[in-house]
């Protein structure tokens, strides 16, 4: 099972966009997929129509009172699955902290689940936080999403420079840019200039596109709605490309090759 | 993810229609999704897989294939993706009927089957088309609670059958309650009944058949009373019908067992008209047995090249100083004598002479069913017999010493044999446990003689393909060597089995047998 987080500090930059659109894809190509919304705010849990509801709320999650097993709800697209968002979800720093290991305890409640899925996407609320650094430490992969600007870039950095502190095990990070208007020049000219410099920013990008702002309406990801629109594409470029990049293995035989 | 949680079907004329069934209680998804599947199940002639209570099933669809195997329960224990036959790819595993567990692409399906089936072939018992309408129960932010599909079902083979449509209920995981009260709701409704059969025993029971309907087994219902020759033509007709089920698998050669059990038919055949076939019409019994002495003899060169081959691995994993490529020449010999051998067999079960014995054979016992009843009753009969065969068992093996000579072994064998076949034919009789018990401590003995015995025919056999081979050219001088190596091995296993001759025998004449075959014979007494 190989654990993919949307993260970035900042809000607004399309990790949610990401989360549903990869899991659902990965889904699509045989993945068993669970993808965990863990932002209080519950978008994802809401394209999915699912009520953002978890009984005992983060508290219980946490303090392994009630198991993420019989949390989890089944979308309507086969082989993904969801753990849905809790408003509590907001108290989730306070209530990893009083764990004994405070920094992996998301790792610990995802490991009986490594028979059951593939692969398991974190949809990551903005923050630096308890919750951020359990990300950081349960994730394979860090899928970042960047706004191409000289911050944004920057942001990368000193998270690249921080998970480079760890001891042991490390993420791998790939970035891609996201939400490029097109009508912004230097969206464009770092979009296009720092792929080729640094190894760590997918060649693939997501413009901004009403497609996808249109999801919330759809309450569906758009590589499922419109397959064949230009954002379903770009999404399946960024999953085929994170595939490529971060070795993820092909997709499992059916049910009895397991 | 989503399982089955309940099944119904539809009776009488109502709707086939789900979102008219469920009446407006719940809401549904715009649209049913239809797809339609093939349907084949595949078992063994002699229904292994159901037996041991598995399931398996080839689903086709739209440019896919997939051969599943399930669980009493219809848990999924293990499935393969197999080529699609309206677009087969060169990778894949393209499913044909019949296939030996040798023949199923590797994998967790082929651990799983090959225990079960053995040296038997799948073959296809039941074909069916479904066509599944799908449609998914909707909660209030339209969101799927469970998903309902109907599937109509044509029959098409092993004849064309419709069965009732049936309708289940989809558990999407985290929404169990809420398809749990759909279900509860479905049950309620006119026109649906919950369904109690799977899927693959309504197909066979639409078409008539049932399941574990072919065993090779005697299986006949006798009473004491019973007169003798009618007791006696039954099970005589219950044996031909095991000849005659699987003449079609030995000529087709579909697996080793077709043989196998028409030629136990045959010689349980002999075995009763030789000890019990007094009590037929006269002149029956000096007509037939030649005849059926001809038809197991038909049987004999395919079926002793048969056991080579099925022990063919084995006896190569066995060699020590020889290699399997060494053997490699003698295999493709028995193969070869094989071919020949079974052009032989399948000129005689497609004989005039074959089909001639069939027709006055059923003739000649349909006549004794419904001549008056003669004495003696079944009951009687059965112990006189029983009591006579294991009196001649128990004073041959008790005259074998270890100077006797082997002919006296094999003689014993037959005298076993004999009496196996009463003890089986008038098992219903008995009492069931110590019917077992008896069977289970003669059967102790015959293994032994028949080890000392297959050894001493194989090495026999092993000498004169050895002659053949040589005078075909057919033989370099390591596999000779390497056939060598197999007669000693062969000799070793006759001489342990002569070894254990006298304490097998010890056991079966101990005053504890001794008695329980008294018990059952009591009433020739």
């Amino acid at each position: 099972m190989k654990i993919l987080a949307t993260f970035n500090i900042k809000g607004g930059v399309g990790k949610t966009a990401t989360a549903v659109n990869i899991g659902y894809l990965a889904a699509r190509d045989g993945y068993r997929v669970l993808l965990w919304d863990l932002d209080p705010q519950a978008a994802a849990t809401y394209l999915f129509r699912v009520r953002p509801r978890v009984k005992g709320g983060g508290k219980a999650l946490i303090a392994g009172k009630r198991l993420v097993d019989d949390a989890i709800k089944a979308t309507d697209f086969e082989n993904l699955d969801l753990m849905p968002a809790d408003f509590t979800y907001r108290h989730l720093d306070l209530h990893l902290d009083s764990e004994r290991d405070s920094t992996r305890a998301l790792r610990g409640l995802l490991a009986p689940l490594r028979r059951e899925y593939d692969l398991v996407v974190l949809d990551c609320p903005p923050s630096i936080s308890l919750l951020s650094e359990n990300v950081l430490h349960a994730a394979d992969v860090l899928l970042v999403p960047l706004i191409p600007t000289t911050l944004s870039v920057r942001t990368l950095d000193q998270l690249t420079e921080f998970v480079a502190g760890f001891d042991g095990r490390r993420p791998q990070i790939l970035a891609f840019f996201s939400m490029i208007d097109r009508r912004k020049r230097l969206h464009l000219q770092i979009a296009q200039e720092l792929p080729s410099r640094r190894d760590d920013i997918a060649a693939t990008a997501i413009p901004a596109m009403s497609a996808i702002e249109r999801m919330s309406v759809q309450r569906a990801p758009v590589t499922a709605s419109a397959p064949r629109s230009a954002a379903a594409r770009r999404y399946r470029e960024l999953w085929d490309e994170t595939r490529a990049r971060c070795g993820l293995s092909p997709p499992p035989a059916p049910p009895g090759g397991r | 993810m989503q399982n089955s949680l309940r099944e119904f079907m539809l009776v009488g004329d109502a709707t086939a229609d789900i979102p008219q069934i469920a009446d407006g209680r719940f809401g549904f998804a715009d649209g049913g999704k239809t797809r339609t599947l093939r349907r084949t199940w595949l078992d063994t002639f002699d229904w292994r897989l159901f037996l041991a209570g598995l399931t398996l099933e080839l689903r086709a669809g739209r440019g896919t294939a997939e051969l599943i195997l399930t669980g009493r329960d219809g848990e999924l224990i293990a499935a393969e993706r197999t080529g699609a036959q309206s677009a087969p790819r060169a990778s894949e595993w393209q499913p044909r009927w019949p296939c030996t567990a040798d023949g199923l692409p590797l994998g967790p399906l082929r651990e799983h089957l090959a225990p079960v089936i053995g040296v038997r072939a799948l073959l296809p018992v039941a074909r069916a088309t479904s066509v599944l309408t799908q449609h998914r129960a909707v909660n209030a932010d339209d969101k799927t609670i469970a998903v309902l599909t109907m599937d109509q079902m044509a029959v098409t083979y092993p004849e064309r059958a419709t069965v009732p449509p049936r309708l289940s209920v989809g558990a999407l995981r985290g929404y169990q309650a809420q398809s749990a009260r759909l279900a509860d709701a479905l049950a309620l409704a006119p026109g649906l009944t919950t369904a109690l059969r799977a899927p693959f025993e309504s197909v066979l029971a639409a078409a008539g058949r049932k399941p574990g309907d072919y065993t090779g087994k005697i299986d006949v219902q006798l009473t004491q009373a019973m007169p003798a020759a009618l007791a006696v033509a039954t099970v005589l007709g219950g044996l031909f019908d095991t000849v005659e089920a699987n003449r079609a698998g030995a000529i087709r050669d579909i697996d080793t067992e077709f043989l196998h059990d028409l030629r136990v038919a045959v010689r349980r055949t002999r075995s009763v008209l030789k000890t019990v076939g007094e009590v037929l019409p006269a002149g029956l019994t000096s007509h037939y047995r030649p005849e059926f002495k001809w038809l197991g003899d038909l049987t004999t060169p395919t079926r002793d090249l048969d056991v080579y081959l099925l022990g063919y691995r084995s006896m190569a994993a066995r060699l020590v100083a020889a290699t399997d490529d060494e053997l490699r020449p003698f295999h493709d010999h028995l193969q070869r004598q094989r071919a020949s051998a079974r052009r032989e067999l399948t000129r005689g079960l497609r004989s005039a002479r074959f089909a001639r014995l069939a027709s006055q054979w059923r003739e000649a016992l349909a006549q004794v069913a419904t001549a008056p009843a003669r004495r003696p009753a079944t009951g009687k009969l059965a112990a006189r017999q029983i009591a006579r065969a294991h009196k001649r068992v128990i004073s041959d093996g008790g005259a074998i010493t270890p100077g006797s000579p082997p002919e006296c072994l094999h003689e014993l064998r037959k005298r076993c044999k004999e009496l196996r076949y009463l003890l089986e034919i008038f098992a219903s009789l008995h009492d069931p446990a110590e019917q077992w018990q008896a069977v289970n401590e003669l059967k102790s003995l015959q293994d032994c003689l028949g080890e000392f015995q297959d050894n001493e025919v194989q090495q026999a056999e092993l000498r004169r393909f050895a002659a053949q081979m040589m005078a075909d050219r057919s033989a370099p001088a390591a596999t000779l060597l390497a056939m060598g190596e197999i007669a000693a091995t062969l000799a070793v296993r006759q001489q342990r089995a002569r070894n254990e001759f006298s304490g097998r025998f010890a056991e079966f004449a101990s005053p504890r047998g001794l008695a329980r075959i008294g018990a059952l014979t009591a009433a020739a007494r």
